[in-house]
């Protein structure tokens, strides 16, 4: 890829930018400049003149773009949005992973796509993390309703910590349920009998 | 079993209908299973629609038309069997500009020819002055509130490119813009307006339907070949809508309608505000003066909901005149094809009693006669153009 090439990326997740920043500069691109907040937007993009915006789907300054290449196109500065009107596949794929890019035309289309093809993984990379993130506290929380649940069993019955889990792994198996659910069904019941 | 489909929204009145068709329970009765998904910009509706993720859209009819002919974006035919709202639209503006503008009139300001004449004034003393131009906002390029107000302004002599300064904002940026001086003046959909106006940093100077008496404001948009796939389905979609849009229309209704439109997940405002834009009765400034129309917003009224290939045409028109569109016949024939009153017919069975008034489905307030064969004749009669 033309490490001369100007990218400009839009998006209010630092984290997910600095995914996708990182995995530009990886693939040798050198000119990224990173715009968090939006005001101003049109003025800075302007400024820096860049041969390609990658946007967070979800910004809402994307009609005030749509806009802007309208503003271009009328003072002879074309641009094109997405990769090509005939790639249906790379525009699903893009805004299937929530990222929108702006090109302008005349960069070439294979190299476009190799940008746009690094943008939809490194998206995607960023998706997982947070299904993971998303994993790991509702682990973490599982784990807090269990412990609560052991300590009233114990208290309850008189038992130890490992006699109480056994107690609950027992009945989650009965029951065919995770041992999180029974002890929030327990934890739940000592609440309502208080 | 019901079928699943995925229609994208924008928060606004005009979304009525849809909402209506939900959460009442007209989709489920037509045997569909509707999942409204809230979304945050037009391009971001058009984008997810275009490439299927949803079955159909709440779209500007500019927009449809603009996504049929393939300018802007990419060409994705459209069409429609029915229509969202006709009319809906506002100008308002801050109270230096309102001001400004009574003060340069000639005649009653609430008339839109007095009031562009005025606007044409006030633009010509700031040029004088060495001021910076004034600076309006609208929600889309290709949207009725860019229309609105470039044909309000040119009608009194204002080019909209070149003596003020027009800007994209999402609907729910306006006001906050309008508060902190970055806007003069906006053209936006309900219930946005009278937000600004309760906020007491604006007066609606216009509604819509003083420019013209019919515009066709947002339609359910589907794809041209998805269409063709689900004759059954479209057909089913619109009968559950325009069982919303009686039932939106029928007053005793209004109050529940109100507290559905402003749900969580919908458009969460006041039940009030959405209130003002149905009844056609709205708070115009701060100090609390009203202004009524039986036009404001026409949901299900009036064959509002029966699309009209005279719209198609006339937003075609508006693209030609502000150089987004080439004039051919092709184009036409394309943008009128969006609007299929022929499915609506066969859906509802019985066709709505069309109005008679205007004679060319615009009613322009300037007199203008529009003819949907003659663009080029249309737009000869008028100085600014591009």
């Amino acid at each position: 890829m033309d490490p001369l090439l100007k990218i400009v990326i839009v998006d209010e997740n630092p984290v997910r930018a600095g995914i996708l920043t990182e995995g530009l500069r990886e693939a040798g691109m050198t000119q990224i400049t990173y715009l968090a907040a939006t005001t101003n937007l049109l003025a800075r993009i302007y400024e820096i003149d860049p041969d390609v915006i990658l946007i967070d789907l979800e910004n809402p300054s994307r009609d005030m773009l749509e806009q802007m290449f309208q503003v271009s196109r009328i003072v002879k500065r074309p641009i094109a949005m997405f990769v090509d009107q005939s790639d249906t596949a790379s525009i699903q794929a893009s805004v299937d992973a929530g990222v929108s890019a702006y090109i302008v035309d005349g960069l070439k289309k294979e190299r476009m796509k190799h940008i746009l093809d690094l943008c939809i993984s490194r998206f995607n990379a960023f998706a997982h993390l947070e299904t993971e993130l998303h994993r790991a506290r509702s682990a973490l929380d599982d784990r807090k309703v269990i412990d609560r649940a052991k300590g009233i069993l114990m208290k309850a019955k008189g038992l130890t910590e490992e006699q109480a889990y056994v107690l609950l792994r027992t009945a989650a198996m009965n029951e065919k349920k995770k041992i999180a659910e029974i002890a929030q069904s327990v934890v739940t019941a000592s609440e309502m009998l208080k | 079993m019901s079928e699943r489909l995925r229609i994208g929204f924008i928060p606004l009145a005009d979304a009525a209908a849809l909402i209506v068709a939900v959460d009442k329970g007209f989709c489920a009765a037509e045997g569909l299973d509707v999942e409204l998904v809230r979304e945050i910009s037009w391009a971001n509706v058009r984008d997810k629609f275009n490439i299927g993720l949803f079955d159909a859209a709440h779209l500007l009819a500019p927009m449809a038309v603009a996504s049929s002919l393939g300018i802007g974006h990419i060409k994705v035919p459209v069409i429609s069997g029915f229509g969202l709202g006709v009319n809906g639209n506002a100008i308002t503006v801050s109270p230096d500009l309102q001001a400004a503008i009574a003060a340069m009139a000639e005649g009653d300001v609430a008339d839109p020819l007095v009031s562009a004449r005025a606007l044409a004034r006030v633009v010509a003393e700031r040029k004088a002055l060495g001021l910076e131009p004034l600076i309006f906002g609208m929600t889309f390029p290709f949207s009725s509130h860019n229309y609105d107000l470039r044909f309000w302004m040119a009608t009194g002599g204002v080019d909209p490119d070149e003596d003020v300064r027009l800007v994209v904002l999402p609907p729910p940026y306006m006001v906050e813009s309008l508060a902190n001086k970055h806007l003069d003046g906006f053209c936006v959909g309900a219930p946005w307006n009278s937000v600004a106006i309760d906020l007491g940093i604006g007066h609606i100077l216009h509604f819509a339907c003083e420019l013209f008496q019919r515009a066709a404001e947002k339609m359910l948009a589907v794809r041209a070949s998805w269409a063709e796939g689900h004759p059954d389905t479209l057909a089913r979609l619109i009968r559950a809508h325009d069982r919303a849009a009686q039932f939106i229309e029928h007053e005793p209704n209004r109050d529940e309608v109100c507290s559905i439109l402003t749900a969580p997940g919908r458009i969460e405002v006041t039940p009030e505000l959405i209130r003002r834009t149905l009844d056609g009765r709205l708070k115009v400034s701060p100090d609390g003066r009203i202004r009524e129309t039986d036009r404001y917003l026409l949901v299900g009224r009036e064959a509002a909901a029966r699309p009209d290939p005279v719209q198609g045409a006339w937003n075609y028109a508006q693209m030609v005149r502000w150089g987004q569109a080439p004039l051919s016949a092709e184009l036409l024939a394309a943008a009128k094809a969006v609007f299929r009153p022929d499915l609506y017919d066969a859906a509802v069975g019985t066709p709505p009693i069309l109005p008679i008034a205007p004679a060319d489905g615009i009613g322009e307030c300037t007199g203008t006669h529009f003819d949907p064969d003659d663009i080029a004749g249309y737009l000869s009669a008028l100085s600014i153009r591009r």
